[in-house]
C-alpha cells in the first residue's frame, strides 16, 4: 500500500483540523473578550473547514482511483524502539466521505445553534465545545495510525462529556455525562488492547504497516484483535452491551444530540471496523460476532424505541437501532463495508434532520419532550413538520427516499450471506424495518397529528429561519441523498481503493424485486400497526398500564438495572472492603509492627517532639554502625 | 561512559537554592514579602541554569555527563561524585520546574494551617523548600552511592518539618508515620550498602562507593538477591509500591499543598528512580529474578490505588491514592525490561509530577477558599467559579491519561511495553483506565456539578496569581501530550544503556512477516 504525498491543494490538509481547533481554542480561552463574536467565529471556521474539504474532494476526484490515498506527515509523535507513531494525516476516499459529512452536517448544525442557543448564558462555551468536537472527529477519521485515531476517539468522547453535561447544574445531566464517558472507556480498554496486540504481533500500529503484515500473524491473534476492536466500537457506537449511555446522553442540548449522538460520533465504531477491513477480512469469527451484535442491537433499539414517550429518547433508541444496521452490514465483510458506510451517511442526514426537528418542536414547546403533551403541531410548525416528514420517510425506507436504498441493501446483503446465519440476520433486519416503521409512525402521530394535548402555558410557534434553513437543507439531503449514494454504484465505487471491491452482483438468496416488495409490506405493516394503536384513539396524558413486554421496554429492557446490579453495586462494595482493608489490614499491620518496635502506637502519636531527637539519634547510630563496619572491613 | 566536564554544572545548580535558603535566613523577621520574592527569584534562577545545562546535554551520548569527582572521605573511598544521564536529567528538570510553582502556590499557605495557635514562620517555610530542592538535585545527580545515601536520608528532614510544622490537623501523626517508614527503608538500604562495600574491599582490594566500580562486582546470586532486596524495599517504600504505601495518603493529605507537591511529585520519584539507577545496574541478575514479582505488585497497585481512591472523601487523600496507582504503572514499566516500558516509565515519572502536581495545586485552590478539601461539602462550584472548574477538569483529565495529554503517552508506552512481555499483567492493568475515569469524574462531579451547595455562595474564581501558578503546568501537560519527543529523546538512550547492563532486549514480534522485516530493516524507525 503506497500513499501519495500531500502536494498541491492537499498540502493544506492539516488545516481541516486546525480551523475548528482554532475556533475551539479562541472561544474557550478568549473569555469575555470573545463573548460577542465567539459563536460566529466558531461557526465560520467550521464552514471554512467544509469549504476546504469540498475543494479537496473535487481535487481528489480528478486523480486516478489508485492515487487517491494522500498522506501528510506533520511531526514525530512517539518513537521508542520499534514503537513508532507519527503525527500524520491520511486523506483517502473513506476519510473524505467522513470529512464532508462531519464538516457539512456540523456546519449546518452550528448555524442552527446560532438560533437555538441564542439566549444561553454559556453560548460561547457551547460553540467552543462543538468546534472541539469537530476537530477531534476529523482527527479520528484522518489519522494514519490506530494510536492517532485513539486520540480523536477520546477527544470526541471528551467533547461528548462536556456537551452532555453542558447544563451540569442539573444532576441528571452531570450523571449522564459521566456515564457516557465511563461506558466509552470500557470500550477504550478494547481499543487500547487491540493496539497493544497489533504491536506485539506485527511490530506496527500505523494502518499501512499493520495491514501489510497482518496476514503473518496467527489466526488467534487476528481474531483477538478483531474482537477487541469490536469492544471499542461497541462503546463508542452504543451497541449492546455498552448501549446504556446513549439515551441518557439526550440530557445535552438538542443540536448536540443531532451532531454527536446521531450523525457522527456514534458512527465512529462503524468507521473503525470498516477502516480495519484488512484485519476483519482475515477474521471471519470476529465478523460473525459483529453481525450478531448488530442484529441484537437493531432489535433492542427498535423495541425500546416503541416504548418511550420522550421524543429525544425515541430518536436516541432509533439511532442505537440504525447503527445496529450498520454493524450488521459491516460485519458481513467485503459484501457489506461500503453498504454500511452508505447507510451511515444517509442516516447522518435523516437523523440530523429529525433531531433538529425535535429541537425545533422543543423550542416552540418550552423545552418539553413528552410526546403525550404534543399533538397537532403540523399546522403551527409547518416547516418543522415537512422537514421532519422527509426524515421520517427516509428512515422507514419509503420508496426513493435515501433509507429505502441503503437499508434495503443491508437486508439484501444479510440474506445473501447464505446459510442459516444469513436467514437469521436477514429476517432480523427485515423485522427491524417493520418495528422501525411502527415507532417512527407513532412518533409522527403523537407529535404532529391528532388533537392538541398541550399544557396550558405553551404557545407553539415556528422556529426562526436561522434554524429552519439548516433543517430544510438536511431534509433535502434525506430525500435525494440516496440517488447520489447509490446510482451508478457511486459511493461504493469511490470507496473501493480503501475497502476493496464489494462482492459482484451475483446469486441472490431472495431475488431483489421480491425482497423489496416483502420489505415494503413489512414497513406498511408497521405503519398500519401504529395507525391502529395511536392514530385511531385518544392518546392519554399519562402512559397507561401495560403488559410485561412494554414495561420491560419502558425500562430499556432492564439494561440499566443489569449494569447497576452486576457492575455498580458489587464495585461499590469492593471499594468499601478495600478501604477497610487499607485502614485496618495493611496500615494496621505496619502500625502494629511499629508499636512492637517502638512501644505502644499511642505513645508514638503523642511523642512528636521527642521523636525528632530520637530520629537524630537513630541517624547517629546508623552513622556509627556504618563507620564501625567500615573500620571492621579495613581491619579485615 | 562517563563524560567529565570542566564546568561544575550540577554542583552550581545544586548550590543556588541552598544559597537562597541561607540568604532568606538572614532576612530580618517580618519581611515576609521579601522572603517570598527571594525564594521565587532563586528558584527561577535555578530553573534557568538547569535549562541552560539541558541545552548542553548531548542526547547522542549514552552514559553520564557533566560528571565531576573529588575525594570526600578518603579513608573510606567516599567521593563527592556527581554526574547525570538522561534519566537523572529529566528528574532534575522536574524538580526545578516544580519548585518555582510551589513557591508561588504557597504564597499564602506558608503562614501555617488555619486554626494554628500561632502563625508559623514564612522564612522557615521557604528555607525548607529551597534546601529540599538542593537535596533533591543532589539525590538525582550523585554517582557515589554513599553520597546518594546521605542525600536520600537528608531529604526526610526538611520534608518532616514541612509536614510537622505547616500541615493540617493530624500533621504530627502523618509526619511521624512518614519518617518511620522512610527510616525503616533507609536502614535496609544502609545494610545493603555496607554489604556492597565489603564486597568491593574483597574484590578490588580497596573499598569504594563509586557506582560504576560497584557495577563491576561479581556477586553470587544469593548475595545479589539479598542486597537487591535491601535497596528495593527502601525504594519501594519511597515510591510507594503497594503494600508499603499507607504512609502516603496521610502525609499527602496533611502536608500543606506545596509540601504535598514536593512529596508526591518529587520525593517519591526517588524510589522509582532508584530502581533504574541502582537496583538494575548493581544487581542485574536479581532484578531479572524479581521482575515478575515487581510487575505483579505494580498491577495490584494500579487497581488497588484506583479502587481505594474512588471511595475517598478528601481530595488530597484521593490524589495520594491515585499516585499509588500511577506508581504501580511506573514500576511495571521499569521491570517489564522493554525499551517502551522503561522509557514510558521514566516519562511517566515526569508526567506524573506535572499532572499530579497540577491536581494538587487545583485542590489547593479549594483549600485556600474553604480551608479544607472535603468532597461532600462542595458541589455546584462550576457555576460560581467556571475557570477553576475548567482547569480542575483539565488537571483531572491529565490524571486519567486522556489521549492528547502528556500522561497518555507515558501510560500507553508502559502498557504496550509490558504487553509484549507480560501480556496478562498488561491486560489487567489496562482495566485501570476505566477506574481512573471513575475516580476522577465521580469526585469532580460531586465537587463541581449539580446545584450550588450552601456556604459556597462567596467562593471566588481564580485570581491572577493562581492562574500564573497553574497555567505553566497545564501548558506543559498539553505540550508534552502533543510533542513529547524532546523528553523521550533524552530518556531513551539512558534507559537502553541501563537495560543493556541487565542484558535484556525487546522481545521480537510474533508475526513472521514482521520478524523478517525487522531483521532486514534494522533502523526500526518505520517508513
Amino acid at each position: 500500500m503506497t500513499y501519495a504525498p500531500a502536494h498541491g491543494a492537499f498540502a493544506a490538509s492539516w488545516l481541516l483540523l486546525a480551523l475548528p481547533l482554532a475556533g475551539a481554542a479562541i472561544s474557550l480561552l478568549g473569555g469575555r473578550y470573545v463573548e460577542r463574536f465567539g459563536h460566529y467565529l466558531a461557526t465560520l471556521l467550521s464552514v471554512l473547514a467544509f469549504v476546504l474539504g469540498f475543494v479537496l474532494f473535487l481535487t481528489m476526484r480528478t486523480r486516478a482511483p489508485g492515487d487517491r490515498q494522500i498522506h501528510q506527515f506533520l511531526w514525530d509523535w512517539i518513537s521508542v524502539g520499534h514503537f513508532h507513531v507519527e503525527s500524520a494525516l491520511l486523506l483517502d476516499p473513506l476519510s473524505m466521505v467522513f470529512v464532508l459529512l462531519i464538516t457539512g452536517v456540523g456546519s449546518l448544525i452550528l448555524i442552527y445553534s446560532l438560533g437555538y442557543m441564542a439566549h444561553d448564558p454559556k453560548r460561547r462555551r457551547f460553540f467552543g465545545y462543538m468546534d472541539l468536537f469537530i476537530a477531534a472527529m476529523l482527527l479520528l477519521v484522518l489519522a494514519d495510525s490506530y494510536l492517532g485515531l485513539y486520540v480523536g476517539w477520546e477527544g470526541v468522547g471528551l467533547a461528548s462529556y462536556l456537551l452532555i453535561g453542558f447544563w451540569q447544574y442539573k444532576p441528571s445531566a452531570a450523571t449522564a455525562a459521566k456515564k457516557a464517558f465511563i461506558a466509552n472507556r470500557v470500550g477504550d480498554v478494547g481499543l487500547s488492547l487491540a493496539i497493544m496486540l497489533m504491536f506485539t504481533a506485527v511490530d506496527r500500529v500505523d494502518y499501512a504497516g499493520v495491514f501489510s503484515r497482518i496476514h503473518g500473524a496467527s489466526h488467534a491473534d487476528i481474531t483477538a484483535i478483531g474482537l477487541l476492536l469490536l469492544l471499542g466500537a461497541c462503546g463508542k457506537s452504543a451497541q449492546v452491551p455498552l448501549q446504556a449511555w446513549l439515551s441518557d446522553a439526550m440530557e445535552g442540548p438538542t443540536p448536540v444530540s443531532a451532531l454527536i449522538h446521531a450523525a457522527t460520533m456514534v458512527t465512529a465504531g462503524v468507521y473503525l471496523i470498516a477502516r480495519s477491513a484488512p484485519i476483519f477480512n482475515l477474521a471471519p469469527d470476529a465478523r460473525l460476532l459483529v453481525t450478531i451484535v448488530g442484529a441484537v442491537t437493531l432489535m433492542y433499539g427498535a423495541i425500546c424505541g416503541c416504548a418511550y414517550d420522550d421524543i429525544k429518547k425515541v430518536l436516541a433508541y432509533s439511532t442505537v437501532s440504525q447503527i445496529g444496521y450498520m454493524f450488521l452490514a459491516v460485519g458481513l465483510g467485503p459484501a457489506g463495508y461500503a453498504i454500511a458506510i452508505l447507510h451511515l451517511v444517509a442516516h447522518g442526514f435523516f437523523k440530523a434532520t429529525m433531531f433538529l426537528g425535535a429541537g425545533s418542536v422543543m423550542h416552540g414547546m418550552n423545552d418539553q419532550v413528552d410526546m403525550r403533551r404534543f399533538g397537532g403541531l403540523r399546522s403551527v410548525m409547518p416547516v418543522t413538520f415537512w422537514t421532519f416528514m422527509m426524515g421520517y420517510l427516509a428512515i422507514i425506507g419509503f420508496p426513493f427516499w435515501s433509507g429505502f436504498w441503503t437499508k434495503d441493501k443491508i437486508i439484501e446483503a444479510s440474506f445473501d450471506k447464505g446459510g442459516v446465519s444469513g436467514y437469521v440476520l436477514g429476517l432480523t433486519a427485515l423485522l427491524g424495518a417493520g418495528v422501525t416503521a411502527f415507532y417512527m409512525t407513532r412518533l409522527m402521530i403523537m407529535t404532529f397529528f391528532g388533537e392538541r394535548r398541550w399544557t396550558e402555558d405553551v404557545h407553539p410557534h415556528e422556529s426562526p429561519s436561522v434554524m429552519t434553513v439548516p433543517m430544510i437543507i438536511l431534509a433535502i439531503g434525506s430525500v435525494i441523498g440516496g440517488y447520489f449514494l447509490i446510482f451508478g454504484g457511486n459511493v461504493q465505487h469511490w470507496l473501493t481503493p480503501v475497502l476493496g471491491r464489494s462482492a459482484e452482483e451475483g446469486v441472490h438468496t431472495v431475488s431483489k424485486p421480491v425482497l423489496t416488495a416483502i420489505t415494503l409490506l413489512v414497513v406498511a405493516g408497521g405503519i398500519f400497526g401504529s395507525y391502529l394503536a395511536q392514530g385511531r384513539q385518544r392518546i392519554p396524558w399519562y402512559p397507561p398500564q401495560a403488559g410485561a413486554i412494554v414495561t420491560a421496554a419502558r425500562a430499556n429492557l432492564y439494561g440499566d438495572a443489569f449494569n447497576e446490579s452486576v457492575f455498580m453495586r458489587p464495585g461499590q462494595y469492593l471499594t468499601r472492603v478495600l478501604v477497610w482493608f487499607d485502614n485496618r489490614g495493611v496500615d494496621g499491620a505496619v502500625n502494629g509492627l511499629a508499636a512492637l518496635i517502638g512501644g505502644t502506637s499511642g505513645r508514638l502519636r503523642r511523642a512528636q517532639n521527642g521523636f525528632v531527637r530520637s530520629y537524630a539519634l537513630s541517624m547517629s547510630v546508623g552513622a556509627l554502625l556504618l563507620a564501625g563496619a567500615l573500620l571492621l572491613v579495613r581491619a579485615g | 561512559m562517563v563524560h567529565h566536564d570542566s564546568f561544575p554544572w550540577l554542583t552550581i545548580i545544586g548550590l543556588i537554592p541552598l544559597g537562597g535558603a541561607l540568604l532568606i535566613a538572614l532576612v530580618p523577621a517580618g519581611r515576609d514579602l521579601a522572603v517570598k520574592r527571594i525564594a521565587l527569584l532563586v528558584s527561577l534562577v535555578t530553573l534557568g541554569w538547569t535549562g541552560v545545562m539541558t541545552a548542553q546535554y548531548d542526547t547522542a551520548k549514552a552514559g553520564y555527563q557533566f560528571a565531576q569527582s573529588t575525594d570526600w572521605i578518603k579513608q573510606f573511598g567516599v567521593r563527592y561524585a556527581v554526574g547525570t544521564d538522561g534519566i537523572g536529567l529529566v528528574m532534575i528538570l522536574l524538580v526545578t520546574v516544580l519548585v518555582p510553582v510551589v513557591v508561588l502556590a504557597s504564597w499564602h499557605d506558608s503562614h501555617g494551617a488555619p486554626g494554628r495557635e500561632r502563625p508559623s514562620s514564612v522564612r522557615t517555610f521557604f528555607v525548607l523548600v529551597l534546601s529540599l530542592e538542593t537535596i533533591m538535585i543532589g539525590v538525582f545527580s550523585s554517582t557515589d552511592v554513599f553520597l546518594f545515601y546521605v542525600f536520600f536520608e537528608a531529604m526526610l528532614i526538611p520534608m518532616y518539618f514541612l509536614i510537622g510544622m505547616f500541615g493540617g490537623q493530624h500533621r504530627s501523626y502523618a509526619s511521624i508515620k512518614f519518617l518511620l517508614y522512610s527510616f525503616a527503608g533507609g536502614m535496609l538500604m544502609l545494610a545493603a550498602l555496607i554489604g556492597l562495600y565489603i564486597q568491593s574491599v574483597h574484590q578490588f582490594g580497596t573499598g569504594t562507593f563509586n557506582l560504576f566500580a560497584l557495577e563491576q562486582l561479581h556477586l553470587s546470586s544469593g548475595l545479589q538477591d539479598w542486597l537487591f532486596l535491601g535497596f528495593f524495599v527502601a525504594f519501594a517504600i519511597k515510591a510507594p509500591l503497594w503494600p508499603l504505601h499507607t504512609w502516603l495518603p496521610d502525609a499527602g493529605a496533611e502536608a500543606p499543598i506545596g509540601g504535598s507537591v514536593m512529596l508526591v511529585c518529587v520525593l517519591d520519584k526517588v524510589g522509582t528512580f532508584g530502581f533504574l539507577r541502582y537496583c538494575i545496574p548493581l544487581f542485574p541478575d536479581a532484578s531479572k529474578t524479581f521482575a515478575p514479582y515487581v510487575v505483579a505488585l505494580g498491577v495490584v497497585g494500579v487497581l488497588y490505588g484506583a479502587l481505594v481512591a474512588m471511595y475517598q472523601r478528601d481530595w488530597k487523600r484521593l490524589v495520594s491514592y491515585t499516585s499509588v496507582a500511577h506508581f504501580g504503572f511506573i514500576a511495571m514499566g521499569i521491570f517489564a525490561f522493554t525499551s517502551q516500558g522503561g522509557t514510558g516509565a521514566v516519562l511517566y515519572m515526569v508526567n506524573h509530577g506535572l499532572s499530579t502536581g497540577a491536581l494538587f495545586l487545583v485542590v489547593g485552590f479549594l483549600v485556600a477558599r474553604k480551608g479544607h478539601a472535603d468532597i461532600p461539602s462542595f458541589g455546584g462550584l462550576a457555576k460560581r467559579a467556571p475557570l477553576l472548574s475548567g482547569l480542575f477538569l483539565l488537571a483531572g483529565l491529565s490524571s486519567l491519561a486522556l489521549p492528547g495529554l502528556n500522561t497518555f503517552v507515558s501510560e500507553f508506552l508502559v502498557l504496550v511495553g509490558s504487553f509484549t512481555r507480560y501480556r496478562v499483567a498488561a491486560i489487567v492493568a489496562t482495566t485501570g483506565i476505566i477506574l481512573a475515569a471513575l475516580y476522577v469524574l465521580i469526585a469532580y462531579q460531586r465537587t463541581m456539578h449539580g446545584p450550588l451547595k450552601a456556604g459556597l455562595e462567596q467562593v471566588k474564581d481564580l485570581d491572577l496569581r493562581e492562574i500564573a501558578v497553574i497555567a505553566p503546568m497545564l501548558s506543559l501537560i498539553v505540550l508534552l501530550g502533543v510533542y513529547p519527543k524532546p523528553i523521550i529523546d533524552i530518556i531513551k538512550p539512558s534507559v537502553a544503556a541501563t537495560y543493556q547492563q541487565a542484558h535484556r532486549t525487546d522481545p521480537p514480534p510474533l508475526a513472521t512477516t514482521a520478524a523478517n522485516d525487522r531483521t532486514t530493516n534494522q533502523d526500526g524507525a518505520g517508513q
